[in-house]
This record gives structure tokens, C-alpha cells and sequence, in this order.
């Protein structure tokens, strides 16, 4: 038996920082010291804290070490595993107090934490069954087709109150009493792994930290609505992802808990993966169904709804792959247990990407209920840099963006929807005051232009205007009359569209435009950019005090707009000016003025 | 690989493969259990803990102790070792030195289930990061 | 039958149930406008991608506006097609679309005949709200010899994405880019000519813009005609002659045969004569085929290939040459009645008229795109002079008409020229599904039982649904008939021959629903199934009337073998009115 075990991320970011180089070099400064019988190498999935990877954690004294590099494994070996003594550069320091901070438990990163969903992750070895068997794996699969009916599992789901984690919230529930209902002699069940938010990797990280969750709750849902066959829609993007589904797939297989009659039951299940081409709109549920069909990746109107006509017009209930990591869970401790948690129409956990301008980014999950501010600055670490925060953006490009007034409202799928946001995937990017909001808010319909499959007009060609007219306000072009007719825009985007990623594209708008229309008024009115970003806005002058008349600036200027005598202070004609900015890159006394 | 046949095959693999979890179960919730921690520098090595270890290990397995044992480095005694400090939920650590392997059944027997002192017990005068 | 109450704009409505708002309100008196809607009832195909926004109405108390077209009718239901926010979503939708639509209306093959343009004027549309230069989505242009693609002016309404594949399972067409850049094509964007599109021209028939339409041949007959040194003669399609009317406001279903020839005349074609003509031949050819085969099979020969297919419908015979070249033995060689037309008359009237070959110039008036293709086939040209110089569709005659500055309903009726002007009622049922196996029928039956037939309509083998089967008893020996229109039925047949699952003598494939009458070329009905029938009806009724309505009894056809050709199946026959068959394999 292993007294120790240094677990070590094995999700995609790390790897990128070479965490598989740190597996072998920590097995062989084992070998080398005779500890082979002692301690044990593993790799996990992803510990969330991807601001400080790779993560090396050794157990079971909590060390949580921080960006490790493949020569600090001599290092631990020698110092932690044989003599045990931390090695303290590698441990997290608190920014604050410049405190070493070896538990984890004690970060205030994971501190506000509550991990159900991604409760194996960094804490298994994906790529073995046994490990999550271990920690109750396929328990609640075992228990529901042992000794439960689809209807009694159904109930604890909707007792569970759990809500689809892709989105909209719909209850899971009550999603799966649907699907039930509809018989056929074929039925689906799909996970949505096609994961496509900028900055969300919750789903991935599931997916390559805990996969097997993934399959027993699968199996759980095609018990409950009468399918036999399951199917993960995922990436192509997503290659460990895919790589350790089919791991857990094959072993499943193996041990039986996936095919026919299993545990001896008359339930058989079954499952395969298909894989997406990484269209964001096919993760709207029938656009999904139909890129599985091998048809064009677009959304149709609903009804009907694929509980009724779905994969091949098959009933298919689909749900996301967090929504499915907290199935398991409802069943092991209890609906009652799960609904305790969060707020009153928001039960359990959310897994959000933090990113932005914040200390710690990375994934985090949290009960329902939480505040912004909450998680902003007590596990995020606050802002970046000690600037002044400005918006937070949630829900990805569909969201909208959050002020400081909204810092203290307790979170969940309703009160983001009330304050003009959504919950999302649960992409959560933090701005501060550097940040421009009109040139926010044309990032990320600059993404849905391209996103948008086209096949509705208000999508097709509103979002391609807006951004025309985003484009033109960012130019300083723009008019008073410019912001009415963006706002109609949006309206009747949002009115008309299609499917979700028309109706709620116009959200980073509408919300800039109703937090932040100040900094549109300047834009289009001062024709000035406060936060620098819109480089046709900027405004260049020249310091006189600080010009020494060196005349590098003048002679740099393609236009010409820059004037003045030799070792006399110059001057920026501003009629002339293309606010290229060489003047300023050029300058070596500081003296150029950016406004 | 066998097929996991039935619910009961299941539970059984479970407690089957619980052992090499448990280790990783234990940290996750510290300060409900006794902690013990071996000393485990040069001289700790050179005096026989390495030896002393293992049999803490195998000791709070087979009595079934609810508690997790893991290696420190250098605490200061290097004239006492092998040294081990025990901490148990909601009590101060209590450093035990010149352990042996009688000694450590002992410390498991008397101290930990039943709260006796026993001999060579050394002043704390340290913390920990 | 199960019913819903709901209320439109105040007006109470009850409609079974499953009904759309759309169709509701249209009962009600209420036209909410739609633009990517199409409904082809006679093809039990309703298109309803729901993606135009144009139908948008409101339901209050719902987060968002719902399409009429695709949501159904429900209990109680309160819907408000005209409220200020429906109507200015309305208005912002086709805003936007005619934001990325080119403004030539003036000079587009459309005009006139545009829904967008039409919706525009509906709705009052006097300017456009975007930014300046605001962009367009611009494609390269796609022109083949039948049709034209200018995807500039496509809606992405998708109605010819559901003719190409769901009726015609030709598969040309589908949507391809995203985003803005949306657009139809072919796959890869190949060209047509390089795609697996038959030229069947019913994308153009649903087209709503003028995205996608036909090779306009117009100036290439005006020229002809206002050549002095080449003689220009003109033959008109059966089918064509039942629908050129509704282009000048006669109701459809108006029988103009008369006025047609006058108007050809008018225009100044030397010789205005009948593809009807052409019709009966390919009976005469096509029915000793089928009879030569019937023969040879009921005589035990086990090479004879059973059952016979007609091949006059030129993208029918693309298709097959495209999806089923394993069984290019099985169409029948007889060439189409337009290119039988075109080989006689550059050979045979050639001689009688003492034209040479190159000044003759044949033009043919025709309901259908694909005619333009086959009249280009290298194997329809001696010595590259093609048989028939250009193929005009009925809009194409009916423009010829407006320039030449006739007044179509004031002419008087006049009669064919002769020869090749006389025509039997058996000719002229090729205008419509059915007609070809019908007017076979009634010679093979003659010639192969030595008896005078007494009843010539065969019912049976009429009518609008997709496969028809029928059995004629030919004194004793039962032929099974088979008869299908649209491609996509045609390639039901195709399969289950090709599976053993049938046991026909004869089948008859036409690819346009209906037959010709329904072809890419005629008056645009975008799917009427009333216009359809109408016509249908129009050319039965005028067979009825016929005088002869048996091909082989037409003396200008007894005429034409007598003086030239011999009989049926010759070796003249064979060098001027059989064809072979080429395998097209596309992606």
C-alpha cells in the first residue's frame, strides 16, 4: 500500500505546460530513490486553479504545489516524499500576505467552493474505472435499476430541483418525465459536449477529469426515459476529452456496466461518441441532433421538441455534460440533500470559467446563491494588477455584462436573467477599467456574426448590421440616430430569432447600452474612448514640458501632422492625425499624450 | 477484466479497490482524524523511522483507526529520534520520541484509544507550514 | 375532428386541430404575409422552415414573437398579427433582408414576379434603415445551359433546397457557409453543369427572387427571325399551349393553341409547326420498341430488358444517367419529341422546303428547362449544327409576344403549317403525367392485337399521384404499366426495379409534378396545385375534341414513313430518331 500519492493535473492546460514530462520525471526520481513501493504517481483530471498550473498535489498531507516544472520533480521526490520537507518556492503564496500556503483547503480559491460536479476531478485518475468505482462509482446506477422504477427516479431528480446546466435551466426532471412519456420502439439519450462559450472549459474538464460520471449518469437518464442507446455529441477540438471517453467507455464495456442486461438486470445500455466540427450554434439541441444526423448544423423551430421527434425522429432527451456530472450525486446522498443547497429556485452548484482580468483564473464551483463579489475577490483574488473593477460578463457571448451594482446579488438562474444576463454555460470574464465597453460588446457579437448558421434573417443579416454599426461608433463615426437603430436592432433580434443564440445575441448590447451608455454617448458624441481601446478615438498630443524637440516623431509621421522647430516642443495637427501611434511608439522622453 | 455481474459484485469491487482511495478520501477531511506524522530527515532516517512508519501504517490498518500518517521533515530532536507527533481532532500535538516499533504500538494502543501518556514525550515548540 | 378556438386580431376562428396561425388566419380573412413558406399540397410536401421572420406575430404573455407558418393553432390561443411590435419587427425583418438584396429590380428576370418585391410593396417599405456601404453578400455567379444561379439575390428561404432534395432527391442544392455569407449551392459551390442538377428547373419554379432562373434565348430568336438568309421554323411543345395564356391574363386552364400559332406567325417564323407532331412519332418508334421487347420476352428471350422506360423527358434522362448508369439499356433510345422534331425537319423538310441544313434555324417553345440542355448534346448535332438551335421556355414566348408588340387576346385562331403541323390527341396528352404510356397504349394495342380500339381514354392511367400502377389488358396478354412524376418518385421505381420489387412491362417518368404542364418553364405557379390541374384538365378536354387521337393513324406520320423513314425501328429510324444513353456518375 502507497503511503503517499502525488496526484498530478492531467487536463488539458497543464499538459500544455508539460504535466505528462512531470509524471515521468517524478517516476523516475522515485525509482532513482527507492520509493517505488512508497509512493504513487497519478494523473488527474483538472484541480481548476489553471492560473498557477501545473498543479502537483501530494497526498496525504494536502501539498498543493503550483506551477511545477519538470525539473522541480528531483526536487520533491527528494525533499517531500523522502524526507518530508515542503518545498516552499513551489507552494501557493497568498498575494495579500505573501504567506505560504501549502493546504489547499486553505486557498481562498477553494475556500467559497463546493465541488459535486467536479468532485473526481484532481482526485481520480481518469483513466481508471477502479478509481471512481472506488469512490462509489455506478453505486447510484446500481441502486436506481436495482431497486427504483423510472418514475421513482425521475421524482428524485425533480425533487433534486437540479436545472440544466447549458443554459436556460430548464428542470432535468421534468425534461426526463417528458421523454419518458413518448413511447417508440427507439429512444436517445444525448450529452451536449459541444462546448463552445469563449473561455468555457467546464465541460472538458469534466469530461477528461471524471469521465465515468458522465456514463453512469447517461445510463441513469436512459433508464428513467427508456432508451438504450446513448450518445455524446463532443468536439473534435476536444481530442484528451475524447481519448478518455472512450477509456471509460471500453472499461465500462468491460466490467459489464455498459451493454446488455447490466448487473444483471433487464436494463441494457449502450453508448458511442459523435463528434462536432465546433459549431457554436450546434449547441442548441436540435441543431446538434441534426449535425449527428449528418445534416447541416442548424437549429429548427421547436415544437416539436426532441422529446417527441429527435435524433433519426426519435425521442432523445439531451442534456449537458455538467447537468449529467450532478446526477449521480442526487442519487448517492439524496435529493433532499442536493436541494439544500442554493436558492430557492437554483438548487446545487454551477461550475463557472473565470477569466479576464482577475488573479485567479480558472474553474470553480460554487453553490447557487453566491455573490459576484464573492466570487470576484475572494476566490478570483480580485482584480489584476490592483485596477478598479468594471463589468463582469457572463453567460458567454449570449450573456450580458454585470456592474458593480450588481456585485451583491446572490446568484442564480433567475436573478441573472432579471439583471439583464444569463447564467449561461457559466463563462464568467471580469473587466476593468482598461477595458472599453462598445468594443466589448463588438468582441462578442463579432463572434456570433461568425457563429450564426445564417438560416434566419433577423441572425443572418441583424447581427452583421449591429456589428456594422458597432464598427462605425468605434470608427467615431457614429450618431445619435446610430444608437436608436442598434437598439431596435437588438430588440427585434432578440424578438425574432430563431433559436437561442438569435434571441440572445443581442444581450452584451442591450446590456452595455443600458450599464454603460455613458461610454456610447462618448463614443459617438465626444467621438472619444475613454479606456483607450478604440485606436481611431484616440487622441495624440505633445507634452511641452517633456518634448525636447528632437523632431524623431516628425519625421516618423506618415502623414505629416506633426509640426515644430528644432529642440522646440511640436505640436499634433489634430485634423491631420490617422491615430496610428507611431509618433507615441517612437517618442523616447514621454512625451506624447494618449487620451 | 471479470464483469461486475451484480450489485453485490459491485460493492465488493468497491471495497476492493476503497483501499488505494482511502489515502486520498483522508485528506480531503484532516482534522476529523489523528493525524500522524513521522519525522523524516536524515537523522530521522538514519535512526530507524523509516521502519517506525511502516508500522504505523500497518497498525492504524489493522486496528481499523481513523487516522492518516504522513512524513515530516527535521523536527529539531534530532537527539530523540525517531520522533512522531500525534494529533488528535481537537487536541494539541503531542511529540513522542525514541520511537521504536514496540513504541509506536504502543503510542497507538495506549494514546490514541485511550488518551494515556506515555513516556518521552517532548515539548512543542514549533509550527508548521 | 378535433378543433381549437383561438382569437386573430379580435376575430374568432375554430380550426382542427394542428393547424398553423397561418393557415388560421387565412380563413379568417387575415393574410399575414410569409415570404420562406411554401406549400405544395399535391406533393404533401409543406415547407416551413420557419427562417424568413416574416410571418412573426405576436401571442401576448409569450417572451418572443412566434412565425404563423410553423406554430400550430392551441386552445385559447390570442394572437395579434398587426401590433405595433409585430409590425415593426415585420418591417425590420424585410428591412434587413432588402438590406443585402441588389436594388436592379428595373432590369431583374424577376421583376414583377418578385415575392420580396411584392412584400416590399405590401408593406410600404420607402427606405432602408442601415449604414452607409453597408456590406452585401456577393457570390460568384453560376450560369449552365438551362439555368442561371445569382445568389445575390437569394433570401435563404430554402424553398429549392426542398424541391432539389426532398421531391426531386436530386441533391444539387443545399445550404452551404454561415452566417452572413449563407447561401444555396452546390456542394463545394461547384458550378451546376459540374453538380448533379438535371436542369429540371423547378427550383426556379419555387424560386421567390430572382436567385435562380432560366437561360433567357430571347435576342438569340429575334436575331434569327430578322435574318434574311436563314429560315427560321418553330414548334411548340403540348404543353406549352395550355399555360401561355395565364401570362396574359386568361385564367388557367385556357386552351390558346390557336392564338399561339397566330402569334408565332406574327413574330415571323417562316414555318410554325407542332411538337405534337414529333409526339406521335415517338409513338410510332417507341411503341414498336416496347411491343419488339414485349415480344421478344413473351417469346421466352432472357436478354430483353423489361420493363421499358420512356425517355422523353430530357432531365429525367439526366438523372439517370447521373444515378442509375448501371442501367442505361433499360430507357427506351427513342429520342425526345423535340429532337425527333428538329432531326426531320433538317433533314426531311430540309429537302421538301429546298433549305440547306445551315440556314435552317429550329426553334423550340417548350415548358422546361432541360430542353435547353438536350438541344446542346453533342449527339443531337451533325457536324455541330445541333438539330434544334434554342429552346424557349412559354415565359420566354410570351416576352417574344409583348416585344413584337402583338396583341395576344385580339389575334385570331389559326392552324398549323404541314407537314409536321398535324397531330393526333394522343400527341398532345405528353403535356402531362400519364400521357406518354396513355397515347403508347392506345397504338401498342392496336398494332399488337390486330383489333380496333373502342374506348381510348385509359383513366386509369391519369390523375396527380406520385406512383400510379395500372394493368391493360391487351386481349388476353396483361401489361403492367407503371407511371411516376416528380424525380423523387421516379427514383422510388428506380430502386424497386433495380431490387426485383416490381414486375412492369412499361413505365412512364416525367420529372416535373404533374408532367410537362408543371415544367420550370412555364408560367411560374410556385406550387399551385389548382393551376396545375386546370391545366391538366385543359389538355384531356382538347384531345377529347380531337378529331384523331391515335398516333399512328396521323396521315402526316403514315405520310412522313411512306416518303421517308420506312417503318419503325428502320436503320433511317435508327440514325435520325434513336439516341444512346452515357453514364454521369456525379458526386
Amino acid at each position: 500500500m502507497y503511503k503517499m500519492q502525488l496526484l498530478v493535473c492531467g487536463g488539458t492546460g497543464c499538459r500544455a505546460s508539460a504535466s505528462a514530462t512531470i509524471v515521468e520525471k517524478l517516476n523516475e526520481s522515485l525509482k532513482a530513490h527507492g520509493l517505488t513501493e512508497d509512493a504513487q504517481v497519478v494523473t488527474t483530471g483538472c484541480f481548476g486553479f489553471c492560473e498557477k498550473g501545473p498543479i502537483v498535489k501530494v497526498i496525504p498531507d494536502n501539498t498543493f504545489y503550483t506551477q511545477v516544472r519538470p525539473e522541480d520533480a528531483e526536487e520533491i521526490v527528494a525533499e517531500h516524499i523522502l524526507k518530508g520537507r515542503k518545498v516552499a518556492r513551489l507552494l501557493y503564496e497568498n498575494p495579500e500576505t505573501q504567506e505560504h500556503v501549502s493546504d489547499s483547503r486553505h486557498m481562498g480559491f477553494y475556500q467559497k467552493q463546493m465541488r459535486i460536479a467536479l468532485r473526481n476531478c484532481g482526485v481520480i485518475d481518469p483513466e481508471n474505472i477502479d478509481e471512481y468505482i472506488a469512490r462509489e462509482g455506478y453505486s447510484a446506477l446500481a441502486q436506481v435499476i436495482s431497486d427504483l422504477t423510472p418514475e421513482q427516479a425521475i421524482d428524485m431528480v425533480k425533487q433534486s430541483g437540479l436545472r440544466g446546466r447549458g443554459g436556460a435551466g430548464f428542470p432535468t426532471g421534468l425534461k426526463w418525465e417528458i421523454t419518458s412519456k413518448f413511447s417508440s420502439d427507439q429512444k436517445y439519450v444525448v450529452c451536449n459536449a459541444d462546448e463552445g462559450d469563449p473561455g468555457a472549459f467546464m465541460d472538458r474538464s469534466i469530461l477528461e477529469g471524471d469521465p465515468n460520471t458522465i456514463i453512469e449518469a447517461m445510463a441513469i437518464c436512459g433508464y428513467c426515459i427508456g432508451a438504450s442507446k446513448g450518445l455524446v455529441y463532443i468536439r473534435a477540438e476536444y481530442p484528451l476529452a475524447i481519448k478518455r471517453l472512450q477509456i471509460a467507455i471500453n472499461q465500462a464495456r468491460e466490467y459489464g456496466l455498459l451493454g446488455d442486461k447490466i448487473l444483471g438486470t433487464n436494463f441494457s445500455f449502450d453508448m458511442e461518441l459523435r463528434y462536432g466540427a465546433g459549431a457554436f450554434v450546434c449547441g442548441e439541441e436540435t441543431a446538434l441532433i441534426a449535425s449527428m444526423e449528418g445534416k447541416r448544423g442548424e437549429p429548427r423551430f421547436k415544437p416539436p421538441f426532441p422529446a417527441e421527434d429527435g435524433y433519426l425522429h426519435k425521442p432523445t432527451n439531451v442534456n449537458n455534460v455538467e447537468t449529467f456530472a450532478n446526477v449521480p450525486v442526487i442519487f448517492l446522498k439524496g435529493p433532499e440533500w442536493f436541494s439544500s443547497i442554493g436558492t430557492e429556485k437554483s438548487k446545487g452548484t454551477k461550475v463557472f470559467a473565470l477569466a479576464g482580468k482577475i488573479n485567479n483564473v480558472g474553474l470553480i464551483e460554487v453553490p447557487m446563491g453566491i455573490t459576484l463579489r464573492e466570487i470576484i475577490y475572494e476566490i478570483g483574488g480580485g482584480i489584476k494588477n490592483g485596477k478598479k473593477f468594471k463589468a463582469v460578463q457572463t453567460g458567454g457571448p449570449s450573456g450580458g455584462c454585470l456592474t458593480e451594482k450588481h456585485l451583491d446579488t446572490a446568484i442564480d438562474f433567475d436573478s441573472l436573467v432579471a439583471a439583464g444576463s444569463m447564467m449561461g454555460s457559466g463563462g464568467m470574464i471580469v473587466m476593468d477599467e482598461d477595458d472599453c465597453m462598445v468594443s466589448i460588446a463588438k468582441f462578442y457579437l463579432e463572434f456570433i456574426v461568425e457563429e450564426s448558421c445564417g438560416k434566419c434573417t433577423p441572425c443572418r443579416v441583424g447581427n452583421k448590421r449591429m456589428l456594422e454599426i458597432l464598427e462605425k461608433i468605434c470608427q467615431g463615426k457614429g450618431n445619435m440616430e446610430d444608437l436608436d437603430h442598434l437598439r431596435n436592432l437588438a430588440y427585434v433580434i432578440k424578438d425574432t430569432s430563431l433559436c437561442g443564440l438569435g434571441q440572445t445575441s443581442p444581450n452584451p448590447i442591450l446590456s452595455t447600452l443600458e450599464n454603460f451608455n455613458d461610454e456610447y454617448i462618448a463614443h459617438v458624441k465626444d467621438k472619444r474612448c475613454y479606456a483607450k481601446q478604440c485606436k481611431a478615438l484616440a487622441r495624440y498630443t505633445i507634452i511641452p514640458e517633456v518634448c525636447t524637440g528632437c523632431t524623431v516623431c516628425a519625421r516618423n509621421c506618415p502623414v505629416e501632422a506633426i509640426t515644430g522647430e528644432r529642440r522646440q516642443p511640436h505640436f499634433i495637427n489634430q485634423d491631420i492625425c490617422i491615430h496610428c501611434g507611431v509618433c507615441y511608439t517612437k517618442c523616447k522622453f514621454n512625451a506624447i499624450l494618449v487620451q | 477484466m471479470t464483469k461486475i455481474k451484480s450489485l453485490d459484485d459491485l460493492r465488493q469491487k468497491k471495497q476492493q479497490l476503497e483501499q488505494n482511495m482511502e489515502i486520498r478520501e483522508k485528506s480531503d477531511h484532516p482534522e476529523s482524524l489523528v493525524q500522524i506524522k513521522v519525522a523524516m530527515a536524515t537523522c530521522g532516517i538514519a535512526s530507524g523511522a523509516r521502519t517506525v512508519m511502516n508500522a504505523l501504517v500497518e497498525k492504524i490498518k489493522k486496528e481499523n483507526i481513523a487516522a492518516v500518517v504522513t512524513q515530516t521533515g527535521c523536527m529539531g530532536y534530532c537527539y530523540a529520534e525517531p520522533t512522531v507527533e500525534v494529533k488528535k481532532p481537537g487536541q494539541d500535538p503531542v511529540v513522542f520520541s525514541y520511537v521504536d516499533v514496540k513504541k509506536a504500538e504502543e503510542i497507538v494502543d495506549k494514546y490514541i484509544r485511550n488518551n494515556e501518556l506515555l513516556d518521552g514525550i517532548l515539548p512543542a515548540n514549533y509550527q508548521t507550514i | 375532428m378535433e378543433t381549437v378556438k383561438l382569437t386573430i386580431d379580435n376575430k374568432h376562428v375554430e380550426v382542427p386541430k394542428g393547424t398553423t396561425i397561418l393557415q388560421a388566419a387565412h380563413q379568417a380573412g387575415i393574410n399575414i404575409p410569409s415570404l420562406c413558406y411554401m406549400n405544395l399540397p399535391h406533393l404533401a410536401q409543406e415547407h416551413k422552415p420557419g427562417s424568413c421572420r416574416v410571418c412573426v406575430v405576436e401571442i401576448p404573455g409569450r417572451k418572443n414573437l412566434v412565425p404563423a407558418c410553423a406554430t400550430p393553432c392551441t386552445d385559447g390561443l390570442v394572437v395579434l398579427s398587426h401590433s405595433l411590435r409585430a409590425i415593426n419587427a415585420r418591417r425590420t425583418v424585410v428591412e434587413l433582408l432588402l438590406s443585402d438584396h441588389p436594388k436592379d429590380c428595373l432590369i431583374c428576370p424577376s421583376s414583377g414576379n418578385c415575392e420580396l418585391q411584392k412584400l416590399s410593396i405590401t408593406m410600404g417599405i420607402r427606405e432602408i434603415n442601415s449604414v452607409e456601404n453597408a456590406a452585401m453578400s456577393t457570390y460568384r455567379k453560376d450560369a449552365s445551359p438551362a439555368l442561371m444561379r445569382n445568389m445575390d439575390k437569394c433570401v435563404m428561404c430554402r424553398s429549392c433546397e426542398t424541391v432539389c432534395n426532398e421531391i426531386q432527391t436530386v441533391g444539387a442544392l443545399s445550404a452551404v457557409n454561415r452566417g452572413f455569407m449563407a447561401v444555396v449551392a452546390p456542394a463545394f459551390e461547384q458550378d451546376l453543369t459540374d453538380s448533379p442538377c438535371t436542369f429540371c428547373g423547378q427550383c426556379v419554379a419555387v424560386c421567390p427572387t430572382g436567385a435562380l432562373t432560366a437561360v433567357d434565348n430571347t435576342f438569340h430568336v429575334i436575331r434569327a427571325l430578322a435574318d434574311p438568309n436563314k429560315f427560321v421554323v418553330v414548334q411548340t411543345a403540348p404543353a406549352v399551349r395550355a399555360a401561355l395564356g395565364e401570362e396574359f391574363g386568361y385564367q388557367p386552364g385556357t386552351s390558346v393553341t390557336g392564338k399561339m400559332a397566330a402569334a408565332l406567325r406574327a413574330l415571323g417564323f417562316d414555318k410554325v409547326f407542332d411538337t405534337d407532331f414529333a409526339a406521335d412519332l415517338t409513338i410510332m418508334e417507341e411503341g414498336a420498341e416496347l411491343l419488339d421487347r414485349i415480344s421478344r420476352h413473351l417469346n421466352g428471350d432472357k436478354n430483353v430488358r423489361l420493363p421499358i422506360l420512356t425517355s422523353c423527358c430530357p432531365a429525367w434522362v439526366n438523372f439517370f444517367e447521373t444515378n442509375y448508369p448501371d442501367m442505361l439499356d433499360v430507357p427506351s433510345t427513342a429520342r425526345s419529341p423535340q429532337q425527333m422534331f428538329g432531326s426531320i425537319a433538317k433533314t426531311y423538310m430540309a429537302q421538301k422546303l429546298g433549305v440547306k441544313r445551315e440556314d435552317m434555324v429550329v426553334v423550340s417553345v417548350m415548358p422546361c428547362l432541360a430542353k435547353k440542355f438536350e438541344c446542346q448534346r453533342d449527339e443531337f448535332k451533325v457536324d455541330g449544327n445541333p438539330d434544334v438551335d434554342y429552346a424557349i421556355t412559354t415565359r420566354e414566348l410570351a416576352h417574344l409576344i409583348k416585344i413584337g408588340n402583338i396583341d395576344f387576346k385580339s389575334l385570331k385562331d389559326e392552324d398549323f403549317d404541314r407537314p409536321m403541323g398535324e397531330s393526333t390527341g394522343a400527341g398532345l396528352i405528353f403535356g402531362v403525367t400519364g400521357g406518354v404510356i396513355e397515347a403508347a397504349t392506345r397504338t401498342a394495342y392496336e398494332l399488337f392485337t390486330g383489333k380496333k380500339l373502342e374506348k381510348v381514354d385509359f383513366h386509369e392511367l391519369r390523375g396527380m399521384e406520385g406512383i400510379r400502377t395500372a394493368t391493360v389488358n391487351f386481349d388476353g396478354t396483361y401489361i403492367h404499366i407503371g407511371i411516376a412524376h416528380t424525380l423523387g418518385n421516379a427514383r422510388k421505381l428506380l430502386d424497386g426495379i433495380r431490387k426485383g420489387m416490381y414486375n412492369f412491362h412499361a413505365i412512364e417518368i416525367m420529372a416535373c409534378p404533374g408532367g410537362c404542364i408543371g415544367g420550370g418553364g412555364q408560367p411560374l405557379h410556385r406550387g399551385n396545385s389548382i393551376v396545375l390541374k386546370a391545366r391538366m384538365d385543359a389538355i384531356y378536354k382538347e384531345d377529347f375534341n380531337k378529331p384523331i387521337r391515335k398516333s399512328h393513324e396521323n396521315p402526316e406520320i403514315i405520310q412522313l414513313y411512306e416518303e421517308f423513314l420506312g417503318k419503325p425501328l428502320s436503320e433511317k429510324s435508327h440514325h435520325l430518331l434513336h439516341t444512346h444513353y452515357f453514364s454521369h456518375p456525379k458526386q
